[in-house]
């Protein structure tokens, strides 16, 4: 049981992370139906103002609070209660995260920052959005200083003994997003505020987008990483299995590192103003990135096996149906890693030169992001809230409850294979992304998409029962199921290795490795960015 | 670190896959006869002069051999200059395109014509319309409420 003053700590991160989700995902069906023109929005709310408010509340806010509720709850479980400056420092972190999501959710809505949640420039924000925005990084930072240093007094009174692998795969998480906000915070303090203060004139906007980009792409490794955590550590607990390996998996972390942030200009291969040598270079370390997936996906299945086969499970194929196919727990994260194999062959294509010529900024990509973050991750967070809520709240998962939560499961894959089919399915005849009507006035290339747009609304409405459902399960099982002790669940290793190899833990060449990278990727095409730009644009407020 | 043998299976053909794909978009982008690359113009302007600044200072169709065709258009929030373009059947096109404000994204639905204009930069890729039909030009990246106001018609006649 984690004591209670860190389980309120990560309660009032899941708090705030699904009020996010409701809000968000209300937001959501409003954008189906408009897109679908079965609604009109009143006229003090616009479409775009929706699609920002959706992207901010569901991809950076419930993400980042939810992910910082599960680690703080892993890594107390696994090397022991916050020291209290510690847990202040958790504390800070958790109030400026929430002063900067109240900030930009109130410019949005007030339709001072209708920018999207990408907030390209030269569309110029109100600055106090973006200094919401640095409010929300900064406090992650507290909150990053909370989980290392708890990692490294835990090293050093443990000598000789290899660190928890939660709390391992929690700093390495955090590595990852360090280095990768020093590309956001970059812009938004160099290059956003002082522009948007009108202090300075004009913005690079190449250079923004790169730095933009530098962040973006590791941001979606920040959210799926604390999936694999789940995967790889709770999830062989679960299914009554064992980790297939602890060094494999700590070797996969360290890749992701490596290989998530110098690729950001795979999102720019249509842009002007970078070479396409520099694009191609970033093609190929963003291609690396399928090594350690593929090795995580060997880990799972390796695992599932294990406890098939020690259930009795005979045959190639036998230990398939062993598996707890009942338990919500094991439910959600599984069809999560379904969702991952057409999600990441998506990304491949998305990746690829010639195939992103036919998909880029089509709702195609819209799709892609929905089964990775909408589907993947999300389901696997769905699971883990099925067994951490009533942990940390000293309560029990009833068998009623994980029947409902199936239901709620079935439903959010439902209604996200419909979405994101109709997604896929239009976007490949060139069906733009964030767009508001895509009836182009009735011109026949457009003629097909008006029936995948009311699939998407069906598909929409479904996710939002799914998340109504998930609120009151959520409720249920925080402040009225049974008192009791839920397991948190933590496997054990199917080999037992004391010993690692030392490099594992060596932090200074990894990160040293991840910097040379980036370095070689970045180095040449920004210098020219900077040093060659046009003149720089003013800002504008289209809304 | 053991590896168990399955594994290095696994991660080989994982290895030889990458490096197949790999191959096959490098030799496309740069090696093959249609230089499938991706749209990557380097060419600067100041644009808050577009207007005055060669080729857009005259945007529009412009023939310039047998069959081809150089298009030079302006993007802005909500439209692209010209907006009505009509060439013959089998034409090569080079687009060449700018924008004066906010970022745009130039789309053919049906096509793989598709490129991000940001200020500041020409961006510019060919294509050759092999088929008649009334195409849809759109904008693809968010540039203000009446993003989804802004389009254009090509006809291949």
């Amino acid at each position: 049981m984690v004591n209670a003053l860190d389980a309120r700590l990560s309660m009032y991160h899941f708090y705030t992370a699904f009020a996010a989700l409701l809000i968000g995902g209300f937001f959501g069906l409003l954008q189906t139906l408009v897109r679908s023109e079965q609604l009109t929005l009143p006229v003090d709310l616009n479409y775009y103002q929706v699609l920002t408010a959706h992207g901010v509340l569901l991809a950076l806010v419930f993400t980042t609070f939810f992910i910082f509720g599960f680690m703080y709850a892993g890594v107390v479980k696994t090397t022991g209660e916050f020291a209290s400056h510690r847990r202040k420092a958790a504390w800070i972190g958790f109030v400026l995260m929430l002063i900067g999501t109240i900030m930009a959710t109130t410019l949005i809505l007030m339709n001072k920052a209708t920018v999207l949640y990408t907030f390209y420039a030269p569309l110029q924000a109100s600055p106090f959005f973006y200094i919401g925005l640095a409010f929300i990084i900064i406090g992650t930072y507290f909150a990053a200083y909370a989980i290392i240093s708890q990692y490294r007094s835990w090293r050093k009174e443990h000598k000789g003994e290899k660190s928890p692998l939660f709390t391992f795969m929690a700093v390495a998480t955090l590595v990852l997003w360090l280095i990768a906000t020093i590309g956001v915070v970059t812009a938004v303090t160099l290059q956003y505020i002082p522009w948007s203060f009108g202090w300075t004139e004009t913005i690079n906007v190449a250079l923004s987008r790169t730095l933009f980009w530098f962040f973006g792409h590791p941001l979606v490794y920040f959210w799926l990483l604390p999936a694999y955590m789940a995967w790889y550590v709770t999830v062989p607990k679960i299914i009554g299995g064992k980790i297939f390996s602890d060094s494999l998996a700590r070797l996969a972390f360290l890749l992701f590192i490596l290989f998530s942030i110098p690729v950001g200009f795979h999102h720019q291969l249509l842009e002007p103003g970078i070479s396409e040598v520099w694009k191609y270079v970033q093609v190929v370390l963003t291609f690396a990135v399928i090594i350690p997936s593929l090795m995580t996906a060997f880990a799972m299945f390796a695992s599932f096996e294990i406890a098939g086969r020690e259930k009795g499970a005979t045959g190639l194929l036998g230990w398939f149906k062993k598996l707890p196919w009942s338990d919500v727990r094991f439910l959600a994260p599984f069809i999560g890693m379904a969702f991952f194999i057409p999600a990441g062959a998506g990304g491949i294509i998305n990746a690829s030169h010639q195939m992103n010529q036919v998909v880029h900024n089509t709702i195609w990509v819209t799709g892609h992001f929905h089964i990775t973050i909408g589907a993947t991750v999300i389901l696997t967070f769905f699971g883990i809230s099925y067994w951490l809520i009533p942990h940390l709240k000293g309560r029990v998962l009833t068998k009623h409850i994980n029947n409902l939560g199936k239901y709620q499961i079935v439903l959010w894959t439902v209604g996200m294979f419909i979405m994101s089919a109709a997604m896929h399915f239009s976007g490949l005849s060139g069906n733009p992304r964030r767009t508001q009507i895509t009836s182009y006035n009735g011109h026949e290339a457009a003629a097909s998409w008006g029936s995948y747009e009311v699939a998407m609304s069906v598909g929409g409405t479904l996710l939002l029962f799914s998340i109504f459902l998930f609120i009151g399960l959520m409720i249920n099982l925080a402040f009225w199921a049974p008192k009791g002790s839920e397991e948190f669940p933590i496997g054990e290793e199917f080999e037992d290795t004391h010993q690692l190899p030392k490099l594992l833990e060596n932090w200074k060449v990894w990160i040293a490795i991840a910097i040379l990278l980036i370095l070689i990727a970045y180095t040449i095409p920004v210098i020219d960015l900077i040093q060659d730009a046009p003149p720089g644009s003013p800002g504008y407020q289209f809304w | 670190m053991h590896i168990h043998k399955l594994e290095k299976v696994w991660i080989a053909i994982g290895f030889v896959t990458l490096v197949a794909f790999l191959t096959t978009v490098g030799i496309q982008a740069f090696a093959s006869d249609g230089h499938h690359g991706a749209p990557s113009d380097l060419t600067k302007l100041d644009p808050e002069k577009v207007h005055e600044t060669e080729p857009f200072d005259d945007p529009g169709l412009h023939k310039i051999g047998e069959n081809e065709y150089e298009l030079v258009m302006i993007l802005e929030s909500y439209g692209f200059t010209p907006h009505e373009v009509r060439i013959p059947e089998g034409s090569t096109v080079h687009f060449q395109i700018t924008t004066i404000d906010v970022v745009h994204g130039f789309e053919i639905a049906g096509t793989t014509v598709n490129m991000m204009a940001t200020p500041g930069h020409v961006n510019s890729m060919t294509y050759t319309f092999e088929e008649k039909g009334n195409y849809l030009i759109l904008c693809n990246e968010f540039c203000g409420t009446g993003h989804h106001f802004m389009s254009a018609e090509l006809e291949v006649y």
